[in-house]
């Protein structure tokens, strides 16, 4: 009882983290169609930032800021000189970001250097709470108080607000957002720079997780995200969530009971979901 | 009688296809101007070309004696031209409210008063207030478009095809709310179906192959049977 508790646990705080990534990538492909194949090394870049501030200033906050802060800036500057050129040509943008991905983490070795960086958790957050007799890590339950956060956040951004509104009508058809005289463009660069934002936070928030850090780090995360995606259903936020639980959830318990076949079986899933119900388990039909 | 839009020598391409070859349409204040045609004549192309979501490669679009040439189409709109699309447009995740409001961009008096003749002439959408656009039935969703776009100061709306795959109780009821309009503001009609467009149309323009071939008044079009049979392929 004690070890399913503690794996579903440390599946919850890792499905939490894969939904910092993959929310932003959902609403980036479900509003401009964009895949961004350099959402993981976004992921990484808020990591080494947020780790580089975190031991120059000795404030985790601060350095979750920094990293979070660097995202945007590269997700804003991503958009305007790159993404906005190639809204219509899908193989260009695969292999732009993909690009982008490649010259991002090479430029992060350049700056950092290849090697495994060990990233301590903030001392406020260190040790265990003792919840039903059992102990659990301090670090997996704020990742899932973060996570949950972060949903409740973007929900009430997208149902009460303006700008959520016209995400959730660009989502389906952007053309008619701009007929209705919205710049949509600003919204899409938006959206972009704040996912971008999102992910380089939980590239922040992985670190302690995973008690070091490495420029492949990133793809790893992205590749988790893009699972997530065709899982839960594109530019939907709920199912991003759900999505994120259910595949923290499996890799956690496949990785302790079968470790070889962890990665497989998410990837496996997704395959069978992209068979069987392409738009995704939580995603409208049609 | 004042003109609001001039179309000139509208050439558009989508693609490698020269859809549109030559239109030219002059839509004057205060009418509704039906664009009539076969289908694939150009008439989507037309209204798509005109609010700059598919750019015309040559010719000249000017409204209220500006033209719109390189604008984004959410400049055109807010220049005051509302746009009705043939699919009609509604956001299936958005309720009938939340469908109204995105539209809105001002909230002003004079917009909450358009607000509640588009809830008098559709009290469908009052009904279905709450209900997201992707659970309205065609005729509610034709309804809920039409009101989209008379809620802001437009003083043109372009609509497409309002009567398509709508059952006939339900085209009656939206003409009736075009006539309404009519009295508001400026309107061009794109129409396949004649017998719709000929109870609410002034001013007449044939589109073939992506050419404008005549230009008119309806009442003339009315009483031109050969005119009907070449272009629109009505039999007599």
């Amino acid at each position: 009882m004690s070890l399913t508790l503690n794996l579903l646990v440390n599946g919850v705080a890792l499905g939490a983290l894969i939904f910092l990534i993959a929310i932003g990538l959902s609403l980036i492909f479900g509003l401009m169609g964009v895949l961004n194949f350099a959402h993981g090394a976004i992921f990484i870049w808020g990591a080494y930032i947020g780790w580089a501030v975190y031991g120059a200033t000795g404030s985790f906050w601060l350095g979750a800021l920094a990293g979070t802060a660097v995202g945007l800036v590269i997700g804003f500057l991503m958009e305007r000189l790159f993404i906005r050129k190639f809204y219509d040509n899908h193989v260009g943008q695969i292999l732009l970001t993909l690009g982008l991905m490649i010259v991002l983490i090479e430029l992060l070795k350049i700056v950092f250097g290849p090697n495994i960086l060990g990233f301590d958790k903030p001392e406020s957050l260190q040790g265990v709470v003792t919840l039903l007799e059992d102990s659990f890590p301090v670090y997996r339950i704020f990742l899932i108080g973060v996570g949950l956060l972060v949903l409740l956040g973007t929900h009430f951004m997208l149902t009460k607000t303006k700008i959520g509104m016209i995400i959730r009508a660009g989502v389906q058809d952007p053309e008619m957002v701009q007929a209705l005289g919205i710049n949509v463009r600003r919204v899409f660069t938006g959206v972009f720079a704040c996912g971008a934002a999102l992910a380089a936070f939980g590239g922040v928030m992985s670190g302690p997780s995973f008690g070091s850090i490495h420029p492949e780090l990133g793809m790893l995360n992205q590749l988790n995200a893009f699972i997530v995606i065709v899982i839960g259903g594109i530019g939907n936020h709920i199912g991003a969530a759900l999505g994120a639980l259910l595949v923290g959830i499996l890799q956690t318990f496949m990785a302790y009971y079968v470790p070889d076949v962890a990665l497989a079986v998410n990837v496996a899933l997704m395959a069978l979901v992209l068979i069987l119900r392409p738009q995704g388990l939580f995603g409208a039909r049609g | 009688m004042t003109t609001l839009l001039t179309v000139e020598n509208l050439e558009t391409y989508i693609g490698q296809f020269h859809i549109l070859q030559g239109v030219n349409l002059t839509v004057r204040e205060g009418r509704v101007t039906v664009i009539l045609g076969r289908n694939g004549a150009g008439k989507t192309t037309t209204l798509r070309s005109i609010m700059g979501l598919t750019p015309p490669r040559s010719g000249q679009v000017v409204y209220q004696g500006q033209s719109l040439q390189g604008l984004a189409p959410h400049v055109i709109a807010k220049r005051g031209i509302g746009y009705v699309p043939e699919d009609q447009g509604v956001f299936a995740a958005l309720t009938v409210e939340e469908n109204l409001k995105l539209a809105m961009r001002t909230k002003d008096a004079a917009t909450e008063d358009r607000l509640a003749l588009s809830l008098d002439l559709f009290p469908d959408l009052k009904i279905a207030w709450k209900r997201k656009g992707g659970h309205l039935s065609g005729g509610q969703k034709q309804m809920l478009s039409i009101a989209r776009a008379f809620l802001n100061d437009n003083r043109l709306l372009l609509i497409d095809e309002p009567s398509k795959g709508l059952a006939p109780i339900v085209v009656e009821k939206v003409m009736g709310a075009i006539q309404e309009l009519k009295k508001r503001t400026t309107i061009v009609l794109v129409e396949q179906n004649f017998i719709m467009a000929s109870g609410v149309g002034d001013d007449v323009f044939i589109l073939d192959d992506g050419r404008t071939v005549y230009a008119g008044s309806m009442h003339d079009v009315r009483g031109d049977d050969a005119l009907k049979k070449k272009f629109l392929g009505i039999g007599v």
